[in-house]
């Protein structure tokens, strides 16, 4: 038991890391073209609405419910300490897990029954959908069932975390906890893992860049003015390009 | 001033005679690709119609273009509140069935069926799903069908007209038509770039040539809601999108685009402009009105010496100002002021003019007596029994252009926001170039006649003939004036293209696997 607890929450987790770090840096650096959210809404619209929508923003507010918990914990603790403010996060949490749930079914079945859709599936989608669904409900069923799933993240999963970030780990905590929830945890480094290969690679190029970016973008092959002004000296360098 | 160069083109609607020789070149060229079979970066459509997406044009569905905003502008349907809200899904973007879906037929069915008692047939099957579809829409399906229910009458521009003037454009009789052939207009004030959340899309900076990184794209969509002319399209098996390049790789080496190469009417002319580009903010949120002289405006006249030196300190090299003096372009936008941009309210300041089409406009209908002509024919001869005339004659000046059996309200809304006068004053133009040269070759008119047509729309007589060369006579070398990129910059070009700007258009670089 010991070993396979030492692959899952030591190993594992290790090895996607790397992978995640590796994969993403070479495809983004040696196959840009390769990444792209791949949307199919010009095959299919409608819906497409009732999947991505919930979907997306949920799994959005999900992830940083986690991530807070992750990064400050003890903040997450005060916060916890009145009940009407933990039960605000709770129900937060839960209630955008729920669209998250729904927004995926719908994604799934949509991808399942549309031909259209089908045409442009391949097996890894399928996989990485199958697995989010998994990770999504055993989520859901973890915060109705072993509550108060944001105070026990703060307190146990998160120092496991950070032990794993300190390159120190240690999982006696994560060892003894109920199977469903070492599933998730699983589960997620399994997402990390296999992040690269998939179509997930889109959530690192999201483009926040465009809010402070001017609306025109010119592009000149090479920067004349500089290149004709006589005091500027030649240098190989790569012309600016703005 | 801040003078930049513009390659920019005209199409002359007058002499398009809707072969589609210029989309089949683009589409054998560019877009034969699994993803881009439904892309037609050069398309031809038969006006009235509702084109290609259907009804395109009808901005409250796609909201395309910039709209007013106080005293600037701002994206309709894209930009970054808006785009950034919906990127999940873009609710004013259209899907595959707005264009068609592409199909082809199982040829191998007529070889290689087994014996049986019915000839086999081959089955249209989606080159999508590769599953049999029943074909409701395809390449220009609405090719010359004006006056039919579907088409022609779903046409945005008739909004404009009363029902009684829509009635009488599509009477059997006078019932008319002319083709407009479209590819990306290389906007100044390009909605595509703007829209772009990944600022995947740029314009050059040497000829203005708009173009998408296919290495940075990562198919967030805004790109094709924004284009008012919805010339980006979305490549569905790359998850990339896709437009015109202008045929880039010829340009840089002073060929002309193929549309154009290959453009059977000869109908199409490219050349540099220079133009001022300090200005497109300012002309991009001007009054409607004002749009179409604002932006003619702003294109400067290369002899200028002022312009000269500022296009030199922007570094446009002289062989592209040379070229920009002899440019077709300028011509007939800003010398004679003949073209109008097609629809100047998205205020994208496209850098396409066209011509408009004076042919169905000028001929009437009138009704006469022909009995007399009947019965001088001998008794084998097809009689007809009605008693129209089709009238070509240039008989009354200027009555016929007012009396057109093609509204210029309609002709308006599609090139001038409206103005009716600035469509006239083209038609007229061209008509005072008809009568004069009918004076020349046929006699018929008479010189004072002729000449009065001419001082009419404030033509001199070269003016006159140099019109009359450009459009019936010129030869390849006036039509397409391009200078070539410069040898020093062959590796910027080169080299720099890949991986600076990406695989631009070519379509996939590195075989595509979806979902990984
Ligand atoms: S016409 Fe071309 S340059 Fe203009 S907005 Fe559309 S795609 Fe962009
Ligand atoms: S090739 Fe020329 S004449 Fe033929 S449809 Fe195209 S633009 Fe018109």
């Amino acid at each position: 038991m010991s070993i396979l607890n030492h692959f899952l929450f030591i190993a594992f987790p290790y090895a996607a890391i790397a992978v995640f770090c590796v994969g993403v840096t070479y495809r983004y650096k040696y196959a840009s073209f390769k990444i792209s959210s791949l949307s199919s809404q010009f095959l299919e619209g409608r819906s497409l609405f009732w999947g991505s929508v919930p979907f997306h923003f949920g799994i959005i507010i999900v992830f940083f419910g986690h991530l807070i918990a992750f990064l400050f914990p003890a903040e997450q603790l005060l916060w916890n300490s009145h009940p009407v403010r933990l039960l605000i996060y709770e129900a937060t949490s839960l209630a955008f897990g729920f669209c998250v749930l729904m927004g995926l079914s719908v994604l799934f079945v949509r991808r399942l029954v549309n031909p259209r859709i089908r045409a442009v599936t391949n097996k890894m989608d399928i996989f990485l959908e199958i697995l989010l669904l998994v990770q999504v409900v055993f989520g859901c069923s973890i915060a109705l069932g072993y509550r108060w799933g944001s105070s026990w993240f703060a307190s146990d999963l998160s120092p496991y975390l950070w032990s794993i970030v300190k390159l120190n780990p240690q999982i006696e905590a994560v060892s003894v906890m109920p199977w469903v929830i070492q599933a998730h945890i699983v589960g997620a480094f399994m997402i990390v893992f296999i992040f690269p290969f998939t179509r997930l690679v889109h959530i690192l190029v999201a483009p926040f860049h465009y809010i402070i970016r001017p609306y025109q973008l010119v592009i000149w092959n090479r920067d004349r003015k500089t290149i004709r002004d006589p005091n500027t000296e030649w240098v190989p360098k790569r012309p600016k390009n703005t | 001033m801040n003078v930049r160069s513009q390659v920019s083109m005209l199409f002359h609607l007058d002499k398009c005679i809707g072969c589609h020789t210029c989309s089949v070149a683009c589409k054998n060229i560019w877009t034969d690709r699994k993803g881009s079979e439904y892309m037609w970066w050069n398309n031809v459509e038969t006006k009235p119609g509702t084109g290609y997406p259907g009804k395109w044009e009808d901005q409250e569905i796609y909201k395309g273009g910039w709209q007013k905003k106080g005293d600037g502008i701002e994206l309709k349907g894209a930009g970054k509140k808006r785009g950034l809200v919906n990127i999940f899904h873009n609710p004013n973007m259209p899907n595959i069935d707005d264009y068609y879906e592409p199909f082809t037929y199982k040829y191998l069915d007529l070889i290689e069926s087994p014996e049986g008692h019915d000839q086999p047939t081959a089955r249209p099957v989606s080159l999508i799903t590769g599953k049999p579809i029943d074909i409701k829409m395809g390449p220009n399906w609405d090719d010359d069908l004006s006056g039919s229910p579907d088409y022609a009458r779903n046409d945005p521009n008739l909004k404009e007209l009363s029902p009684a003037e829509q009635e009488a454009m599509f009477q059997l009789e006078r019932m008319a038509f002319y083709y407009l052939p479209r590819i990306c207009n290389h906007c100044l004030n390009p909605a595509c770039v703007a829209a772009c959340p990944s600022g995947a899309i740029y314009k050059r900076g040497e000829d203005g040539v708009v173009l998408i990184n296919q290495d940075v794209c990562r198919a967030w969509r805004m790109c094709v809601t924004a284009c008012p002319y919805k010339k980006t399209y979305y490549n569905w098996h790359t998850g990339k999108s896709e437009k015109c390049i202008l045929c880039y790789p010829r340009i840089e080496a002073g060929l002309a685009p193929a549309c154009m190469h290959s453009c059977v009417g000869r109908i199409r002319y490219l050349g540099v402009m220079l133009y001022d580009a300090d200005r497109i903010h300012e002309v991009a949120s001007c009054d409607e009105s004002a749009l179409v002289k604002q932006q003619i405006d702003m294109i400067m006249d290369p002899f200028d010496s002022e312009v000269i030196a500022s296009a030199k300190a922007n570094g446009v090299t002289d062989s592209t100002i040379k070229a920009a003096q002899y440019s077709p372009t300028y011509k007939f936008v800003k010398e004679w002021n003949l073209a109008l941009p097609l629809h100047p309210e998205y205020r994208t300041l496209p850098m396409l003019f066209y011509v408009p089409p004076l042919l169905p406009v000028m001929a009437s209908m009138r009704e006469i007596n022909q009995d007399d002509q009947k019965e001088k024919l001998s008794s084998v001869s097809k009689k007809w029994d009605d008693n129209w005339l089709y009238d070509t004659s240039t008989e009354e000046l200027w009555g016929s252009i007012e009396q057109a059996r093609f509204p210029l309200k309609y002709l308006a809304s599609l090139f001038s926001a409206g103005d009716e006068e600035k469509v006239k004053d083209r038609l007229k133009k061209m008509m005072a170039v008809r009568i004069y040269r009918r004076w020349k070759t046929v006699g018929d008119v008479t010189e004072e006649k002729a000449k009065h047509a001419l001082r009419d729309v404030g033509l001199s007589t070269k003016m006159a003939d140099d019109i009359y060369y450009l459009t019936a006579l010129a030869k390849f070398e006036d039509r397409f004036v391009i200078p070539p990129a410069h040898r020093e910059e062959a590796v910027e070009l080169l080299e720099f293209t890949g991986d600076h700007k990406g695989e631009v258009g070519f379509g996939p670089s590195k075989s595509v696997q979806r979902g990984s």
